[in-house]
């Protein structure tokens, strides 16, 4: 078993997403993060579906997916072939802040994008792996709430989406 | 509004029409009635047949669409009219079979407040369409039910489900119908790669024990005469899946016979034999490979297939050849060598004689004083039309009657065969029917089966299709209650059936019927049922507790078929 990043290029149609999850769901196979967006062009979005299987599974799903009729392409990546960063929010008291809390804010490269007289937002953009290590630290200074994002991501590949839309 | 405008629900209509459907099969209601009351008007131009239930509709549908290659079509309306569509829309599915079904909906500013008759069918009906859409405005009916067809027959072909909300079909709107030709995210063409099919050519060239596997692909890719070529000419040894049956005569040298569980012998034996392995148009499905873990090891495997997503599915392709089959066959004939190999073709006539002693002359010729399924089946042969279509449901009977009938021409073979839908047999046979009056049409069907939509005898009464209905009535449900005997030590739960009396129930719906519990009765039987001009109901009392073989046993190899 490996994490892979599947790219679905898809027409904006309601209902899209749950064709798409259903394949899984069928398989027994959970999604580990899913993001979906507009594309470059109108009309088209991508999601990007992070996933953990084998390989053969992995093109078995690709191949159902892009079996939708409304899928207009769908592909797979190892995570060494795609740049991807996902955000993590962090709440916290303001009562804890202090200089540690400043200290491990600066040595992740966190920010603070909100304070409000009860709390503080810090926010962190990165892999998981980073994002999942200062959750950690943070749990000891009364973290209150705690979001992440799927993965955003690209291929490194130099292929466009506009070589399938056509 | 300009006086161009017609109703939603004339759309409807005038867009099937425009799709040049002859006839619909359906039940009315509530949320559909627009489209009902629109129906009124056109009966000239579009024929539609009252089935008693909408499941009835829906496998009327399909065996409609199954022996004319056209696109079924089911309307039904909201809630439980749509929620009785699914098992025919999964039936579909599975099948490949072409249908749009349209279903009322209630009007768009009820959706999601749990109106009456109101359900998500979209939702339900999602994993088992092809494609679905629900329309909530007048403008979007005809490109839906445009697309719909397009995607139905378009491609490897299933079944589509358009809902079009009660407001679509009563407001007014322009009626300029476009054929959908097709759009980026479908692509329905997939070039034949021509080094594939080189490929392919040398590897089967080279091969000393080369067999072929066909499925329904051939059919739905109407590749049966480009099947007969590439058989002709490389003199390989082919046999069928269940749903394959009827691609090429029966009668054809190169034909060895059937695959699967209840297969013949020697095609299931000899899987596992050969050195190349050509599979065309089928999908490796668990009940034709066994374990496929022990399924073909030993050969180099070539699949042509129309979807990219059954390739290396279940059995790995060392040569993919992606493509309608109607192409990729052509190509590949012309790119083999002329060849015959009567060594190997010996092998599986050695091993037919082998099923004929044990199994066969049993089942059709038997000493025994209750009357077998195969017996019925064998003279159904003897007097059957050439292109006489076989409608089977789903258990012993049906694979004793697939075993056993001559399958000469193709699209006479219409069974549910990768749901095992039981009740198919009846509605479908009606659909198939009323396809054509004139044609053949035999309905084999057991006791179980034929409860679950017997009321559609009320659909053949008043359209008074001329279907043949044979029931093989063991007073079983035979194929559970043979799986009891060999793998639940004869606990024989709950598979034992009081029945009524049959041919009471077919004379209350007006059909001729006649029930035979002798031998000495059967042959005059079967005649007088094949040349009566009209429905037919025969009830043949087979013997109880017999069973289906050869059987490949769950978890088996192919080359573990057994043959009693």
């Amino acid at each position: 078993m490996k994490r892979y990043t599947i790219f679905v290029i898809t027409e904006n149609f309601i209902g899209i997403l749950n064709r798409i999850t259903i394949i899984f769901t069928r398989r027994g196979i959970n999604i580990d993060a899913l993001t979906a967006s507009e594309s470059r062009l109108e009309g088209i979005h991508r999601i990007t579906i992070e996933v953990t299987a084998t390989e053969e599974t992995v093109i078995q799903l690709v191949n159902q997916i892009e079996k939708i009729i409304d899928v207009i392409k769908a592909f797979y990546h190892e995570d060494e072939a795609v740049v991807y960063q996902e955000i993590a929010l962090y709440k916290i008291p303001v009562s804890k802040l202090d200089g540690g809390l400043e200290k491990v804010i600066r040595q992740h490269n966190a920010k603070i994008i909100a304070a409000e007289p009860e709390f503080v937002v810090l926010e962190l953009t990165g892999h998981k792996e980073q994002t999942q290590e200062l959750l950690e630290i943070l749990k000891g200074y009364g973290l209150l709430e705690f979001a992440r994002s799927g993965r955003v991501a690209v291929a490194k590949r130099m292929l466009t989406i506009d070589s399938f839309v056509k | 509004m300009k006086e161009s405008m017609i109703r939603g629900a004339d759309i409807v209509v005038q867009s099937l029409i425009a799709e040049q459907a002859e006839i619909i099969f359906g039940y009315p209601g509530g949320a559909i009635m627009p489209v009902y009351d629109a129906l009124y008007d056109y009966h000239e131009q579009i024929k539609h047949v009252l089935t008693r239930h909408e499941q009835g509709a829906i496998h009327a549908a399909q065996g409609y669409a199954r022996v004319s290659g056209k696109v079924g079509v089911c309307l039904a309306t909201s809630g439980p009219g749509a929620t009785n569509l699914i098992t025919g829309l999964a039936d579909a599915q599975i099948d490949s079979t072409p249908l749009v079904c349209i279903t009322g909906q209630v009007a768009a500013h009820l959706l999601g407040t749990d109106a009456f008759q109101e359900t998500d069918v979209v939702g339900i009906s999602m994993p088992g369409t092809k494609w679905n859409i629900q329309v909530r405005k007048v403008e979007d009916i005809a490109p839906a039910i445009a697309k719909g067809f397009y995607i139905a027959r378009s491609g490897r072909p299933g079944p589509v489900l358009i809902d079009i909300t009660k407001n679509a079909q009563v407001d007014f709107g322009e009626m300029n119908y476009a054929p959908c030709m097709g759009f980026r995210s479908y692509k329905t063409h997939i070039p034949v790669e021509k080094t594939a099919i080189q490929e392919a050519a040398e590897l089967i060239n080279k091969a000393e024990r080369p067999y072929i596997v066909f499925g329904q692909g051939v059919v739905l890719g109407k590749a049966e005469t480009e099947l007969k070529f590439f058989l002709d000419k490389t003199g390989i040894p082919a046999a069928s899946t269940l749903l394959g049956s009827g691609a090429i005569s029966q009668d054809h040298p190169n034909y060895v016979g059937k695959l699967g569980m209840h297969g013949n012998y020697a095609p299931n034996l000899l899987t596992n034999q050969c050195d190349v392995l050509i599979a065309i148009g089928m999908r490796f499905d668990d009940r034709v490979t066994g374990d496929l873990k022990r399924y073909a090891k030993q050969a180099k495997v070539i699949h042509l297939e129309l979807d990219p997503a059954e390739i290396n599915k279940n059995v790995k392709a060392d040569i993919p050849v992606l493509g309608d089959c109607k192409e990729s066959l052509s190509l590949l004939t012309a790119a083999v060598s002329e060849k015959t190999h009567p060594a190997w073709m010996t092998k599986f006539r050695e091993l037919e004689q082998m099923e004929k002693d044990a199994v066969m002359q049993h089942d059709i010729t038997p000493t025994k004083v209750g009357l077998t399924m195969g017996e019925v089946i064998n003279l159904i042969n003897q007097y059957k039309a050439d292109d006489a279509v076989l409608v089977t449901d789903v258990g012993q009977h049906q694979m004793i009657a697939w075993r056993y009938f001559n399958y000469k021409k193709t699209r006479t073979q219409v069974t549910s065969g990768g749901l095992g839908t039981m009740g198919f047999a009846l509605p479908a046979a009606l659909g198939a029917q009323l396809h054509d009056y004139s044609r053949q049409v035999i309905c084999v069907v057991g006791d179980g089966g034929i409860q679950m939509t017997i009321q559609e005898l009320g659909t053949i009464m008043q359209t008074k299709a001329p279907v043949k209905i044979v029931l093989l009535n063991n007073n079983y449900l035979g194929m559970v209650r043979q799986w009891q005997q060999m793998f639940f030590d004869k606990r024989y739960s709950f598979t034992e059936l009081d029945n009524p009396d049959f041919v009471k129930i077919a004379e209350a719906y007006q059909i001729k019927a006649q029930k035979v519990t002798d031998r000495g009765d059967l042959k005059e039987a079967i005649e007088d049922m094949l040349i009566h001009d009209g429905p037919f109901f025969l009830e043949v009392v087979v013997e109880k507790e017999d069973n289906v073989f050869p059987m490949i046993a769950t978890g088996c190899s192919v080359e573990e078929v057994r043959l009693s």
